[in-house]
C-alpha cells in the first residue's frame, strides 16, 4: 500500500490533496474540529487552541497552523485533548458577559453551540467582569466588548478582505480588547459598515443595530401608510431562520409575514434594480460614447461609497451618479405613492428589508432626505425581519405565498441577479447589448462574469464595441483595481465593486451562517429565480415604461435626475479630536495643532510639538495659546502637519511655525 | 563614491604603541550597575585630580600618539562585580578598587598614580573571611569565573572601535568572509557545539545550517537584545561593555546563512546599550567594517538597530519580527519557521546577543579550542545575572558543567538575610531562567548544569537568570511573582495564556489569602498543565513553570497555606497570626501603644493580648516588642 501522499487522521488514511493545514484535512474525515479562529478566507491566526489536535512525534499542536505531512500520524480526540479544550472553553466564559437569554446572538452563538458540544458544565473559575461602555456611535453596528472572545476574526476581516483597518487590538494580556484607534467609536473612524466583522463574529460582540421597534411603530400607528421595499438577497437566505437550507427562495411566504405583520404594501426592490439598470447603463454608454471618464464604478453598495469617499476621492467623478437601488426605490415611492394610494407624504412610512448593515447608514445620509423626511424611514436586515416574525408568531413555513403588490414589486431576472457578485454587470451587460446592436438577446446570460473570485478582469464584445469589465468583491480587492485605475495602468471601462465577499447575498444582514457552501447555496438560488421569470433583461419591465413616462420625464429626463441620482464628497477617515498638550483648563484666544498620526511623528511632529510647547512656555503665552496634539489632517504626505487658527500649513519646520504664530498674534494683539 | 576603508593592521598597531607609551590605565567601570552608584562621578572627580596634581592623562588614546603619558583614564562596561560598585581598576598592577566614591580620587591620585601603590582601604574585603585582596583575580568572585565572552567587557573601551581591533577585532569577521565560505562557517559553529543562549538551548550552527540553503537573495540576520526577564542584565551588559564584538557575530552570522542586513533589537529600556550599539554601527560603517564591499570581498553588509517598546513578548521571535515590521508585538504560529519565513517573509535568523558575542571567538580559535570547557553536550561557558540573597550580586561567566554550589557559595560569597548578613545554612532555593524557568533546591546543589540537566528537572538555563532565595522566602509568593509577570506580559493573543495566566494568578491568590480548598490545587495543576501544553508561543508555554515547579519541590508549603490556612515563611500577610507568648510578654505596653487599630488589650505589668478580629496584621506590634513576645507575624 502507497502512503506516501496520506496522513492517518484517528486511524484512517486520508489523502493530502493540496489542504494547506491539517484543519481542511481533517474535514475531510468528517470530523469538525472545534474553532473560533479559523476562517478559510482570512489568514491563520491560532489563537483559540481548540482545533489542537497530537501527532506522534510533534506532540500537541493547532491543526489551522499546522501543514499536513505525508505520514503524520494525527490524533484529534484522545482525553488531555478534550480536557484542554473543554478547560479554553471554561476559560472563555469565565470571562464572558453572562446575559445569554437577552443576548441577540443565543441563538447562533458559536460560543454556547461549542460549550454545549464539548460538554462544559460548569465554569469553575473566577468572573471579575467589568462592564465595558457599548459603542452604539452608528446606525448600522453595536460593538459589545463585554462579548468579545478576541478571536481576531473581525479584525482580520476588516484589514485582510476590506482593507479598512477600522479595527484592531488595544492594550495587552487580559486586558486585550478589540477596539476602534485612540479608544474612538466606529462613527468616528474610517469604519464602512459592511458588517463583515458582525459575519464573523462568533459571539454577540458585533451585530447588526436593530430598527425592529421603529418599524412596530410604525405599524401601529393608525396613521402611518407602512410600505415595504424587499432586497433580492434577502428572498434566498430568510429561511434558514426557519430551518430552510440556504438558496431556498422564499419570496411569497415573506409576502404573506409582511401582510401578516400589518405592511401594507410589499415592493420589491429589484424594481429599483431595474431602475438602476436603465440610468446605470445609460450613464455608462453616455461617458462611452461621449469619451468622459471612465472607467465608471458602480455605486449601488452603500460600503463601497464610503470607502470611495474615504480612500479613493479622486476617483469620485468615476462613481455613477446613480443612487442605490435602495434609494431610488425610497425617492420614487415618496415622490409617487402618497398620489396612488391618496395619502400624506409624511404619512407614508418606507420600510427597507436588506442583507445588509450599510444600507442603514445609507438611509440616513442627507442626501436622501426631502425637508427633514428620509427617503427610507427604516431598514431592516433579513435577522431583524425573522425575528419580527418570531415574535408575531407566525409559522413562517406554513404561510400560504401570496404575490408582491403593483407596479413597484415587479421585476426583471436582471434585477434580482443584483444580489450576487457579478449581477450589476450581467444586468447592465443584458441592456447595453441591445442598446448597442439595437437587436434583442437571444439568452439573457452572460455567464463569464460569474463567478467566486475576488477580481474578474472580462472582454465583452457586444456587437461592435468591445468592453472590459472588472468585477470586483471584497473592499481590499476594490482598493487594488482603484490603484490601477489611478496610476493609469488599467484600461477598464465598467467596474462593478459590492464589499461583501460573494455580493449581497453574503451581507451581514443576513442569517449568521458558519456553513463553507451557504454563499455558493444563496447564489443559485438568485440565478434560478432569474431563470424561472418570464423577463430578464430590465428594458422588459413594462412597469419601468409606465414609469419613466408618467413621473420621470424618461430615461435621463430631469425629473429622474432629480429623483435617481447624487452625488458624492470626500470624506474624512478620522474625526478630528485632539487633547490640550499644555493646562487644558481656560479659553485662549489662539489654537494650534499639530499632527502626531503615525506618518507625521515619523517626520518630526513629537519633536516640533516639544519646541512649541517650550516656546510657547518661554515667551509666557500659556494663557494664550492652545497647544493641542491632534490626529490626521489627512495629508501624511506632506507633514508634520500643523494648523494655527484657520492657518493649515505642510511640511512644518519649527521655524515656519513660530513665524506664522507670531504673525498671529500680532493679529490678535491688533 | 568610494569611501575611504580603515586599515584594520595599521590603526591596532597604532593603538598598540599608543597604550604601550601609556604607563597606566584606570578604568572606571560605567555598567548601569556602577553608574547608578555614582561612578560617572568618579571619573569626573578622577580626571579633574588628575589635572590638578599635574599628571598627563588622556581620555583618548591618539592614533599618532608616540608621546608618553602617565595616565589613561577610561571607561567600561559592566565589571560584573556590581555588588561592590563603583568599581575601579588600575592597569597593569591589575589593582581592583571597590565602592569607590569620589572624595576617595585624591587617594587614589595621590597613592596610585603618583607612588605606585595601592590603596588599602579601597581594595576588597571578603565579608566572611575578612581577607583582603589588591587584584581583581585574587578575588573568589572572579577566581572561579572563567570570563571568556565578558572577558573583554571590564576593560575595553566600548566606544573605541580601535582598541577593539587592536585587541584582535574583526579579524574572525574578515576571516569568515575572505577564506571561509558559508557552509564552512555553518560547520564550524556546529562543531563548537554552540547552543542559543537566549533560552531555547537550540544548536546555533544547525540554525545557520537550516537557514543557509533557503532560496531568495535576500536574508536577514536579527540580533535579539530584548532581555526582559527580570534580574537578568547578561545581553545589557554585553551590549554597553563590548558592543563591537556583538556587531562582529551578527556579521560572521551574516555570512553563514548568505545575508546583507541585520538588524539589533534592542529594549529601550538600555537606553545605554541602544546608545553604544548605535556607535559600534556608526563606528563600523565610517572604517568600511559594515558597508559595500566589506573585507574586499565582494560582499555587503548593512545593520540597523531598532528600539523595542517595553513588551516582554517581543523577546518572542516572532512577535519581535512582528514588532520590527512596525506590528503589533504578537507571536505567530510556527511553522512556517523564520529559517524559512522570518522577517518581510525572508529567510531569517535570531540569535541572542551572548550566542552571537560567542561566535568570533569560535571562528577565531576554532571549534575544538572552544570545546576545551564546558560539557560535552553544552560547551562552552554561560553567563549568569546573580541576584536575591546572595552576598555578591553581580555578572557572572562560568564554564557550563559548574555547579550552584561553586556558583553560590564561592563565587556568590554565600546566602544572606534580609539585612544582608551571611546566613550560613540560609539557602532554600533558587529560581533559574526567569520568569519561565523553575526552582533548583538544596538536592540541585552539587548537579552540573547545564541545558540537559536543569531541562531534565523541570527548569530551564533560560538566557541565565539566578535569583537566590533564603529560607525566610514564601514559595507561593515566589510563584505568584512569576506570574503576576507572565500575566503582565501576555501579549493576549491565545486563550490559554491570556485567560490561563490571569486564571492561575487568582488560583494563587485564593491561596495565598486563605480563600483556597482542596480543588483550588488540583485545578491550579490542570490549568498550568493546559497552558503548558496549549499556549501559542513560549512565553505561555513556559509561564506555568514557576507555579509547576514549586509545586514540586515544596507542596508542603502550598498545603500549609491551604489546608493550616498558615504561610511557613510568614510572608503571606492574610494569612498571619499575631500572638502575644504570655510567658515572654512583660507587659510594658509598647505594642499596645503604637497599635493603629487598637487591638491590643492588657492590664500593666500583665500579659497583653490581640483581637484577632480588629487585627490588621501590619506586624507594627512585632516591631516594636524588646522582647520578641509577638509572633505569627512579619
Amino acid at each position: 500500500m502507497n502512503n506516501g501522499d496520506m496522513v492517518n487522521v484517528d486511524g484512517r488514511d486520508i489523502r493530502i490533496e493540496g489542504e494547506r493545514n491539517l484543519l481542511e484535512l481533517i474535514r475531510k474525515a468528517h470530523i469538525e474540529l472545534p474553532t473560533f479562529c479559523y476562517h478559510s478566507d482570512l489568514s491563520v491566526y491560532g489563537a483559540c487552541r481548540l482545533c489542537i489536535v497530537d501527532i506522534d512525534g510533534m506532540g500537541v499542536v493547532t491543526s489551522c497552523s499546522t501543514p499536513p505531512k505525508a505520514g503524520m500520524v494525527v490524533r484529534t480526540n484522545t482525553a488531555p485533548l478534550r480536557q484542554m479544550r473543554r478547560m479554553y472553553l471554561e476559560l472563555l466564559l469565565a470571562n464572558h458577559h453572562q446575559g445569554c437569554a437577552t443576548c441577540v446572538k443565543s441563538d447562533r452563538c458559536k460560543l454556547q453551540e461549542l460549550a454545549v458540544r464539548m460538554g462544559v458544565t460548569e465554569v469553575r473559575f473566577q468572573t471579575k467582569l467589568e462592564a465595558k461602555p457599548l459603542d452604539t456611535s452608528n446606525p448600522s453596528l453595536v460593538r459589545d466588548p463585554n462579548k468579545c472572545i478576541l478571536c481576531g476574526d473581525c479584525v482580520r476581516a476588516c484589514e485582510e478582505i476590506q482593507g479598512v483597518g477600522a479595527i484592531d487590538f488595544a492594550y495587552r494580556g487580559a486586558a486585550t480588547t478589540v477596539a476602534p484607534a485612540f479608544g474612538k467609536t466606529l462613527s468616528e473612524v474610517a469604519c464602512v459598515y459592511c458588517g463583515l466583522c458582525a459575519s464573523v463574529c462568533p459571539t454577540g460582540a458585533i451585530t447588526p443595530r436593530p430598527q425592529i421597534d421603529r418599524v412596530w411603530q410604525a405599524l401601529s400607528d393608525e396613521r402611518k401608510t407602512v410600505v415595504v421595499q424587499i432586497a433580492p438577497a434577502v428572498r434566498v437566505a430568510l429561511g434558514e431562520m426557519f430551518g430552510l437550507e440556504a438558496g431556498v427562495v422564499t419570496t411569497g411566504k415573506m409576502v404573506a409575514a409582511l401582510k401578516m405583520l400589518g405592511f401594507d404594501k410589499v415592493f420589491d426592490t429589484s424594481f429599483a434594480a431595474d431602475l438602476t439598470v436603465l440610468e446605470e447603463t445609460t450613464e455608462f454608454l453616455g461617458r462611452k460614447t461621449r469619451g468622459e471618464r471612465l472607467p465608471q464604478f458602480t455605486s449601488c453598495c452603500p460600503a463601497w461609497v464610503k470607502y470611495a469617499e474615504q480612500f479613493c476621492p479622486e476617483l469620485l467623478p468615476n462613481l455613477s451618479s446613480c443612487r442605490s437601488p435602495q434609494q431610488m426605490f425610497g425617492s420614487l415611492a415618496k415622490a409617487t405613492l402618497p398620489d396612488t394610494l391618496g395619502i400624506e407624504r409624511e404619512d407614508l412610512f418606507v420600510v427597507s428589508i436588506m442583507p445588509c448593515t450599510a444600507k442603514k447608514f445609507e438611509a440616513q445620509r442627507p442626501e436622501f432626505q426631502a425637508g427633514g423626511h428620509p427617503d427610507v424611514d427604516a431598514v431592516l436586515t433579513t435577522q431583524e425581519f425573522g425575528r419580527m416574525i418570531k415574535q408575531a408568531g407566525i409559522q413562517f413555513n406554513q404561510l400560504t405565498p401570496e404575490s408582491l403588490d403593483l407596479p413597484l414589486g415587479f421585476k426583471t431576472g436582471a434585477g434580482v441577479i443584483f444580489g450576487v457578485t457579478g449581477g450589476v454587470s450581467e444586468a447592465v451587460l443584458r441592456f447595453a447589448y441591445e442598446k448597442l446592436t439595437g437587436v434583442k438577446l437571444d439568452s439573457a446570460d452572460f455567464a463569464e462574469v460569474r463567478g467566486p473570485q475576488g477580481v474578474r478582469i472580462r472582454q465583452i464584445k457586444l456587437g461592435d464595441v468591445e468592453l472590459k469589465l472588472a468585477i470586483v468583491h471584497g473592499l481590499k480587492n476594490a482598493r487594488a483595481v482603484a490603484e490601477d485605475v489611478r496610476a493609469g495602468k488599467a484600461d477598464y471601462d465598467f467596474v462593478e465593486v459590492m464589499a461583501c465577499p460573494g455580493g449581497c447575498i453574503a451581507g451581514a444582514g443576513q442569517p449568521v451562517s458558519f456553513e463553507q457552501d451557504t454563499r455558493h447555496r444563496r447564489t443559485q438560488g438568485l440565478y434560478d429565480t432569474d431563470k424561472t421569470l418570464q423577463l430578464h433583461a430590465s428594458q422588459e419591465n413594462p412597469y419601468l415604461a409606465q414609469c419613466y413616462s408618467s413621473t420621470l420625464d424618461g430615461i435621463g429626463g430631469h425629473r429622474a435626475h432629480e429623483l435617481l441620482h447624487t452625488g458624492y464628497r470626500s470624506r474624512k477617515r478620522v474625526m478630528d479630536e485632539g487633547f490640550s498638550v499644555l493646562d487644558p483648563s481656560g479659553a485662549r484666544a489662539l489654537e494650534i495643532n499639530v499632527c502626531v498620526g503615525t506618518g507625521c511623528y515619523l517626520r518630526g511632529s513629537q519633536r516640533l510639538l516639544q519646541q512649541l510647547v517650550n516656546y510657547v512656555k518661554d515667551q509666557g503665552l500659556e494663557r494664550t495659546v492652545d497647544v493641542r496634539a491632534t490626529f490626521c489632517f489627512e495629508a501624511c504626505d506632506k507633514g508634520p502637519n500643523v494648523k494655527i487658527g484657520e492657518v493649515v500649513m505642510h511640511r512644518c519646520s519649527f521655524e515656519m511655525v513660530r513665524a506664522e504664530l507670531d504673525k498671529q498674534l500680532r493679529q490678535v494683539a491688533a | 563614491m568610494i569611501q575611504q576603508k580603515m586599515d584594520m593592521e595599521a590603526t591596532g598597531q597604532a593603538y598598540r604603541q599608543a597604550r604601550q607609551a601609556v604607563r597606566r590605565r584606570v578604568i572606571v567601570c560605567a555598567g548601569t550597575g556602577c553608574v547608578a552608584n555614582g561612578s560617572l562621578k568618579v571619573y569626573e572627580a578622577l580626571r579633574q585630580e588628575t589635572e590638578a596634581r599635574g599628571l598627563d592623562v588622556v581620555v583618548k588614546l591618539g592614533d599618532d600618539c608616540g608621546c608618553k603619558s602617565d595616565v589613561f583614564l577610561s571607561k567600561s562596561g559592566c565589571q560584573g562585580f556590581c555588588q561592590a560598585g563603583p568599581l575601579v581598576t588600575i592597569e597593569p598592577e591589575d589593582w581592583l578598587y571597590v565602592h569607590v566614591k569620589p572624595e576617595d580620587v585624591a587617594d587614589i591620585v595621590e597613592q596610585t598614580l603618583i607612588h605606585d601603590r595601592p590603596v588599602k582601604r579601597l581594595v576588597y574585603v571578603d565579608p566572611a573571611s575578612h581577607e583582603a585582596f589588591e587584584q581583581t583575580h585574587e578575588i573568589p568572585f572572579y577566581k572561579r569565573q572563567q570570563r571568556v565572552v565578558l572577558g573583554e567587557c571590564g576593560n575595553i573601551d566600548p566606544e573605541d572601535i580601535r582598541e577593539y581591533i587592536a585587541r584582535g577585532g574583526y579579524a574572525a569577521a574578515k576571516r569568515a568572509f575572505t577564506e571561509m565560505q558559508p557552509e564552512q562557517v555553518c560547520e564550524e559553529v556546529l562543531a563548537s557545539g554552540l547552543r542559543g543562549r537566549g533560552g531555547g538551548g537550540f544548536p546555533t550552527g544547525r540554525k545557520w545550517a537550516l537557514t543557509l540553503p533557503e532560496p531568495g537573495e535576500k536574508k536577514f540576520v536579527i540580533c535579539n537584545g530584548d532581555e526582559g526577564d527580570p534580574g537578568a542584565f547578561m545581553d545589557r551588559s554585553l551590549m554597553e561593555g563590548n558592543p563591537h564584538r556583538v556587531l562582529e557575530g551578527i556579521m560572521i552570522a551574516a555570512r553563514a546563512i548568505g545575508a546583507d542586513e541585520a538588524y539589533v533589537y534592542v529594549r529601550a529600556e538600555y537606553p545605554l546599550a541602544v546608545q553604544r550599539i548605535r556607535k559600534a554601527v556608526a563606528d563600523a560603517e565610517e572604517a568600511g567594517i559594515l558597508g559595500e564591499d566589506v573585507f574586499d570581498s565582494g560582499r555587503n553588509m548593512t545593520c540597523h538597530v531598532m528600539e523595542g517598546a517595553g513588551a516582554f513578548v517581543c523577546g518572542e521571535e516572532t512577535a519581535l519580527m512582528a514588532s520590527i515590521e512596525g506590528l503589533r508585538g504578537m507571536p505567530r504560529p510556527k511553522p512556517p519557521f523564520p529559517a524559512q519565513s522570518g522577517l518581510w517573509g525572508k529567510p531569517t535568523v535570531i540569535n541572542n546577543v551572548e550566542t552571537l558575542a560567542t561566535v568570533p571567538l569560535i571562528i577565531a580559535e576554532g571549534s575544538g579550542h572552544y570545546r576545551r570547557l564546558g560539557t560535552a553536550g553544552s560547551p562552552g561557558t554561560k553567563t549568569f545575572a546573580v541576584t536575591g540573597h546572595v552576598a555578591n550580586t553581580g555578572l557572572i561567566e562560568v564554564p557550563f558543567g559548574t555547579t550552584l554550589r561553586e556558583i553560590i557559595f564561592e563565587i556568590g560569597g554565600g546566602v544572606i538575610d534580609h539585612l544582608g548578613q551571611v546566613m550560613p545554612d540560609g539557602f532554600k532555593a533558587v529560581q533559574i531562567g526567569g520568569p519561565s524557568g523553575g526552582c533548583l533546591t538544596a538536592e540541585h546543589l552539587d548537579m552540573p548544569l547545564d541545558f540537559d540537566s536543569v531541562k531534565k528537572i523541570g527548569a530551564m538555563v533560560g538566557s541565565g537568570g539566578l535569583v537566590v532565595m533564603n529560607r525566610d522566602t514564601c514559595m507561593v509568593k515566589i510563584a505568584h511573582f512569576f506570574m503576576r509577570f507572565t500575566q503582565n506580559e501576555s501579549c493576549g493573543k491565545c486563550v490559554p495564556c491570556r485567560e490561563g495566566t490571569k486564571q492561575m494568578l487568582w488560583l494563587l491568590e485564593d491561596i495565598m489569602e486563605g480563600r483556597a480548598t482542596a480543588e483550588t490545587l488540583e485545578l491550579l495543576e490542570e490549568l498550568a498543565s493546559a497552558v503548558q501544553l496549549g499556549s501559542l508561543c513560549g512565553l505561555g508555554k513556559t509561564a506555568p513553570n514557576p507555579v509547576l515547579s514549586t509545586l514540586r519541590y515544596f507542596r508542603s508549603e502550598y498545603e500549609a497555606h491551604i489546608v493550616q490556612k498558615r504561610c511557613p515563611a510568614g510572608q503571606c500577610k492574610a494569612l498571619a497570626m499575631p500572638e502575644i507568648l504570655a510567658d515572654r510578654c512583660k507587659g510594658c505596653g509598647a505594642c499596645l501603644r503604637k497599635c493603629p487599630v487598637n487591638a491590643i488589650a492588657g492590664e500593666k505589668k500583665m500579659p497583653h493580648r490581640i483581637d484577632a478580629g480588629t487585627c490588621i496584621k501590619c506586624g507594627t506590634c512585632a516591631q516594636v516588642c524588646r522582647f520578641d513576645a509577638i509572633v505569627g507575624v512579619n
